[in-house]
């Protein structure tokens, strides 16, 4: 099955182009290549921000940029996304703003909301649940006759969920324009993926459903993007659903919550920075090609900073919501009891002063 | 005279179910069925019988076997412009749908605050005394009135199953419609042929009385009314029968009057005791008339059993007996 699925690559981890039709220009690779380092610098940020207490329990992603900012430039306004809450990169590329995505890890339901415009679901918590959503926000597109697109993430522990199986399903028999794109990075939390099935492939599970499925270079960003655009272009026109499944490989823990030392070799993992890793795939690319330019770079990283540092101030200016919020979303209008409830609480923390 | 006949029918609950969707999907394009078998065989109760010709396979969809990909996809179809109804085979085929409906159906309008809302109706079979096999009779409403953001409704006859299905669809939040299948062909009242509504959270006060409130709903309903008249003959006494329609959220103010009327009250319910919605009626009693209560409130209900089959199901539903005795129990206090 491994070489069924080969992985498709477009440019080496020395930096050299291995498909010889890959457009490249200068211009779109340094997009890339600021778009993989605003991610990676703010899960840096969001990092030391929960070490330091200013925000909750944090769900890191270094080292899954190519797979997640590749996938997400190949997607359009008007598109649908649907993110896991490991998937911030790919959000954030969408359009979903960095305040918002601090307002999250706060705590607060407003950093769930996406821009006007953009259409981006509140990340899913639970497993694979979110690719049925793909599948029935796309079966609505494909009913009102539009060529917009769903794009679902998820990890290779997803794919033993029963959800996995029934949105590629689904998918499969209505023709439904969505596109399943997996990170596979190895590990479900602890569970190493030869414990989590005896496949070799994440992508030959696509067979089952005569899904196109393709494995990628997770880690090389043109690889992404452009199979990735070749999936979504073969849904726009009729085509169907695709599976990509993108081998890739996370630094560090799961959350902040767990120490990856316990279940994995640390240390190996921190040599593939040196080898793997997309960021520096992409510079050794730009050098290779004579583009590499110190202080646009340079220039880069000032911009980003200041714009996680804006939108952090602006996240830690917001007041702490009111407690009617909670009563406010739960139904259209609130029920008798909902509104009981609310009343009650109010009488009470007056009378406990609280 | 001919036009007064032609606005109503003598329907069947299911022929209740049915013309209410139809009623729906005539106004409405973005109403769709899914489920499984609803399509040409017309649901294995018949409840979509000839939809899909009228209607045709986009909106009146086969499914794959798979009620989370039911429910999983309606979510996504109904954030994005169209009103899912859809159809569990069975209430006890809905637990691959839970996963779903509370992680996500139902907490998609406050997880985005608005932006985002799920306009669904799940409609379900249960109930035990149809002779089914296993799990196909479970009463489950009570994991679901537990759910925040869900609405759960069960009628008990014609009239009100058009009425309800017609305010579940229209309702801007996911509804759980839940049918009585032993109502299903028990008997046919007068259904108007035009779109009318009856209101959630409304409980309908089955039959007047003075002395003992007896609260239910779904398929005791009728069980309730029967075990009553027979024992009303020749006594002094009397019942208020009210079937509570909508379990979440109940018709406090009803409840709250009837029980002030009368003093005393009975909850009955088939599914299991513990945990059943019968302690949120009964804490509902406490909250608003306590001071007018005589007696402690009785229930009565299945037992914390698996619902058995064929062979003890009738043994395991609340009979006339029972429901009598409970009763004469609140009245003797």
């Amino acid at each position: 099955m491994e070489k069924q699925f080969p992985i498709v690559q477009y440019v080496d981890e020395d930096g050299q182009l291995v498909k010889d039709d890959a457009r490249l220009d200068k211009e779109q690779l340094y997009q890339f290549y600021r778009a993989m380092l605003r991610a990676r610098m703010m899960d840096k940020k969001c990092l030391n921000l929960q070490r330091q207490g200013r925000i909750g329990t944090y769900v890191q992603y270094e080292g899954q940029e190519a797979a997640q900012v590749g996938s997400a430039l190949a997607v359009e306004d008007g598109d649908w996304m649907f993110p896991t809450y490991r998937d911030h990169a790919a959000t954030m590329t969408f359009g979903h703003s960095l305040t918002n995505l601090f307002l999250y890890w706060k705590g607060r339901l407003e950093g769930s909301i996406p821009p006007e415009g953009k259409n981006i679901f509140p990340p899913a918590v639970p497993i694979a649940s979110q690719l049925l959503h793909a599948t029935g926000t796309a079966w609505a597109e494909k009913k009102k006759k539009s060529d917009r697109v769903s794009i679902a993430y998820f990890g290779d522990g997803a794919t033993s969920e029963g959800d996995f199986h029934e949105g590629l399903n689904f998918a499969s028999v209505f023709n439904i324009p969505v596109v399943f794109f997996n990170q596979n990075n190895g590990y479900a939390i602890s569970v190493p993926m030869e414990k989590q099935m005896k496949s070799k492939t994440i992508a030959q599970k696509g067979l089952a459903y005569d899904i196109p499925s393709i494995r990628v270079d997770g880690n090389d960003i043109l690889a992404v993007y452009f199979e990735t655009e070749k999936a979504v272009e073969r849904a726009r026109s009729g085509g169907g659903p695709t599976l990509i499944e993108a081998v890739t490989w996370r630094y560090g823990a799961h959350t902040t919550a767990d120490d990856p030392s316990k279940y994995r070799n640390q240390q190996e993992s921190d040599q593939r920075r040196q080898t793997t890793d997309p960021i520096l795939r992409i510079e050794r690319l730009l050098n290779n090609q004579g583009w590499w330019n110190e202080a646009a770079v340079k220039e880069m990283q000032e911009e980003i900073t200041d714009e996680m540092n804006d939108a952090l101030q602006a996240s830690e200016s917001v007041e702490k919501p009111d407690l009617n919020q909670l009563f406010d979303n739960v139904f259209a209008e609130p029920t008798w009891t909902i509104e009981e409830q609310r009343m009650k609480h109010n009488r009470i923390s007056k009378e406990v002063g609280q | 005279m001919t036009t007064v006949a032609a606005q109503v029918k003598k329907l069947t609950m299911i022929q209740a179910i049915t013309d209410a969707m139809k009623t729906m999907m005539k106004e409405d394009d973005s109403v769709l069925i899914l489920g499984e078998d609803v399509g040409i065989n017309g649901g294995v109760f018949r409840a979509t019988e000839g939809l899909i010709e009228e209607f045709g396979d986009e909106r009146v969809v086969d499914t794959p076997l798979a009620e989370s990909g039911i429910v999983g996809t309606s979510v996504g179809l109904a954030v994005n412009g169209f009103k899912p109804i859809c159809e569990m085979q069975f209430f006890g085929f809905i637990y691959p749908a839970f996963n779903q409906l509370i992680t996500h159906a139902t907490r998609m309008r406050q997880r985005s605050l608005g932006r985002y809302t799920v306009p669904m109706v799940i409609r379900a079979p249960y109930g035990a005394g149809v002779k089914a096999p296993e799990i196909h009779s479970d009463s489950v409403e009570a994991l679901f009135t537990h759910i925040p953001g869900l609405k759960v409704v069960t009628p008990s006859n014609p009239y009100d199953a058009k009425g309800l299905l017609i305010a579940s669809i229209e309702d801007p939040d996911p509804v759980l419609f839940i049918e009585p299948m032993r109502c299903y062909r028990t008997g046919r009242t007068q259904v108007p042929d035009e779109k009318y509504a009856v209101e959630l959270g409304k409980a309908a006060t089955v039959k007047e009385g003075t002395d003992v409130t007896i609260l239910t709903w779904g398929a005791m309903v009728q069980d309730t009314v029967k075990a009553v008249e027979k024992w009303e003959a020749g006594k002094d006494a009397s019942c208020e029968i009210i079937d509570l329609r909508t379990l979440y959220p109940l018709d406090k103010e009803t409840i709250r009057k009837s029980v002030e009327k009368t003093g005393r009250a009975v909850v009955v319910h088939e599914a299991p005791e513990t945990g059943g919605v019968s302690g949120d009626v009964i804490s509902l009693i406490n909250d608003a008339a306590f001071f007018y209560l005589k007696a402690p409130v009785q229930k009565v209900t299945g037992f914390d059993t698996p619902v058995p089959v064929y062979s003890l199901e009738l043994d395991y539903l609340p009979s006339a007996q029972k429901i009598i005795h409970a009763v004469e129990q609140t009245l003797q206090y």
